[in-house]
């Protein structure tokens, strides 16, 4: 990461005790001495949200939609519940749609109006999708954004964009790469990127970062 | 209103940067800030008067200013706000942080003056979904159906919003019905649920950014009720109505309306063969920092 290329969103993230961290000091006092806050709880909240829900979990739900055609038909269905049964869910998850990508149709998810993320399956959303770049580009040239993120989609492949600007939150079901018909559930998750579940990507087989020798595992 | 976050369709703010190993928090006062904003922001106000608080940053600042900065400038602004706190005891508290001494025994030394609140509720329990479409206030019939035409209206309201004004004035089509929620803008201003329906809506790419897109690109947009009113009329022979759409519908005559209906109904959009790649218009690319490197502004004329 070369934070010289980074855009306003991200500026002042190693600043010493700047600014922000004072007034996050002082604004924690405050709402402690209020009793609006027990600080104990707030390293809990932090912990989950770095440790435990995530990426990963969106995942598993891609996974297994793969895998058994009656869940994928269930999650398509209603995502909530389906996304329930295996155990996710909570703020910013409460109402789930997932987006189908087919060789015809590829779906990508963005906020303009702030930055509205399905926590749940993907936890907290990266700089990127936060972006000022993001949020104003993706609606008016997709094209042009996946361009950047090295999707180079072909032209009669439809485009779809989903402004979450309502309390609907998306999640894009990505193709399952040609080439993994034998991975097992677990294999197929570790597949998954968050970018693929957001609709920037494709999920690629063997993956990119892996080496790029043919397939001969499968 | 129209502040600086209703970002849909601007220009001039580059390239996405993509941070490889990217962490979850980039600071500790980020991760300090975030759960902050879930155990007390709830109890400070609802969703809605949340993210109206961080619209309200002055452009200039919201611009300079991070993401978990913006979480911190609404915090602190609801604090204040609710009567709570005022800023001469934030600005207090920075005080006494700043002095060393003082700092230590900052944490030990605070007493709670009241008791601590329930934990942060899902936004569930703020706001009902489509099982509760029949409580007080709220519409218990939806106004469309899924296949409709409507115009986003060209409304431009002072205070909170969620309709984008990209999509102001233009006509799509009910994709989904996704039940009866609070709408956000009275919501927002302590004004009431006022629960509606609130639709997708699907928008063809050409009918928000112009007829030099390409056919197959469509945007979906989650609308209110109150951010929709039908399209009656879809021939050329198009009367302005009373309630100020006249914009919008003279828009309707001006974009031909063929196909449209087909296209966006849900599970059979049609594929449509775009014969010469026109993903780019000229004016998107030159606002892209490396354009030369990606690709090259075709000569429009």
């Amino acid at each position: 990461m070369s934070s010289d290329d980074h855009d306003h969103d991200h500026h002042a993230h190693n600043a010493p005790e700047s600014g922000a961290a004072l007034r996050v000091k002082a604004l924690e006092a405050v709402l402690v001495e209020k009793g609006l806050v027990d600080p104990t709880r707030l390293d809990t909240l932090t912990d989950t949200y770095e440790h435990k829900v995530g990426p990963h979990n969106g995942a598993r739900v891609v996974a297994r939609a793969w895998v058994d055609p009656a869940y994928k038909k269930r999650l398509l269905a209603d995502a909530t519940a389906a996304i329930a049964e295996l155990g996710f869910g909570g703020p910013q998850g409460e109402y789930m749609t997932v987006l189908e990508n087919t060789p015809r149709v590829h779906n990508m998810v963005v906020c303009t109006l702030c930055s509205c993320y399905p926590w749940p399956v993907l936890g907290l959303p990266p700089m990127w999708y936060k972006s000022f770049a993001y949020r104003s580009r993706a609606v008016g040239d997709p094209r042009g954004v996946l361009r950047e993120f090295g999707l180079e989609l072909p032209a009669d492949v439809e485009v779809r964009v989903w402004d979450s600007s309502a309390e609907m939150r998306y999640l894009v079901l990505p193709m399952r790469p040609q080439g993994s018909e034998n991975l097992t559930e677990d294999e197929l998750a570790d597949l998954v990127t968050r970018d693929a579940m957001i609709g920037s990507a494709t999920v690629e087989y063997p993956s990119k970062k892996a080496s790029t020798t043919p397939e001969s595992a499968a | 209103m129209n502040g600086i976050h209703d970002l849909g369709g601007m220009h001039g703010f580059g390239r996405v940067i993509r941070e490889e190993n990217e962490p979850i928090f980039h600071a500790d006062w980020e991760r300090r800030v975030f759960a902050l904003f879930l155990v007390a922001g709830r109890q400070l106000s609802n969703l809605d008067a949340t993210r109206h608080a961080i619209e309200r940053i002055p452009p200039e600042r919201y611009l300079a200013s991070t993401y978990y900065e913006r979480w911190l400038y609404s915090l602190e602004t609801r604090l204040v706000e609710s009567g709570i706190a005022t800023r001469d005891e934030i600005d207090a508290a920075q005080r006494k942080l700043q002095t060393p001494s003082a700092a230590g025994d900052m944490d030990s030394t605070v007493e709670r003056s009241a008791p601590v609140a329930p934990e942060f509720e899902p936004r569930a329990r703020v706001m009902d979904g489509p099982s509760d479409a029949s409580s007080e206030g709220s519409r218990k019939t939806a106004r469309f159906k899924v296949g409709d035409q409507v115009i986003a209206r060209n409304l431009n309201p002072p205070g909170h919003t969620r309709s984008p004004r990209y999509v102001r004035g233009h006509r799509g089509t009910i994709f989904r019905d996704w039940g009866a929620f609070a709408l956000p803008d009275s919501n927002a201003h302590g004004l009431g649920a006022n629960r509606q329906h609130c639709y997708s809506v699907g928008f063809s790419g050409r009918e928000l950014w112009g007829t030099d897109r390409p056919r197959n690109e469509h945007v979906f947009v989650d609308l209110w009720e109150d951010y929709l009113e039908p399209v009656r009329v879809r021939s050329r022979a198009v009367a302005p109505r009373a309630h100020g759409a006249k914009t919008a519908l003279h828009r309707v005559a001006s974009v031909a309306p063929v196909k449209q209906k087909k296209k966006l109904a849900p599970a059979k959009m049609k594929q449509v063969q775009v014969p010469k790649r026109k993903a780019l218009s000229a004016s998107s690319k030159a606002v892209t920092r490396t354009a030369k490197k990606t690709a090259r502004p075709r000569k429009r004329r």
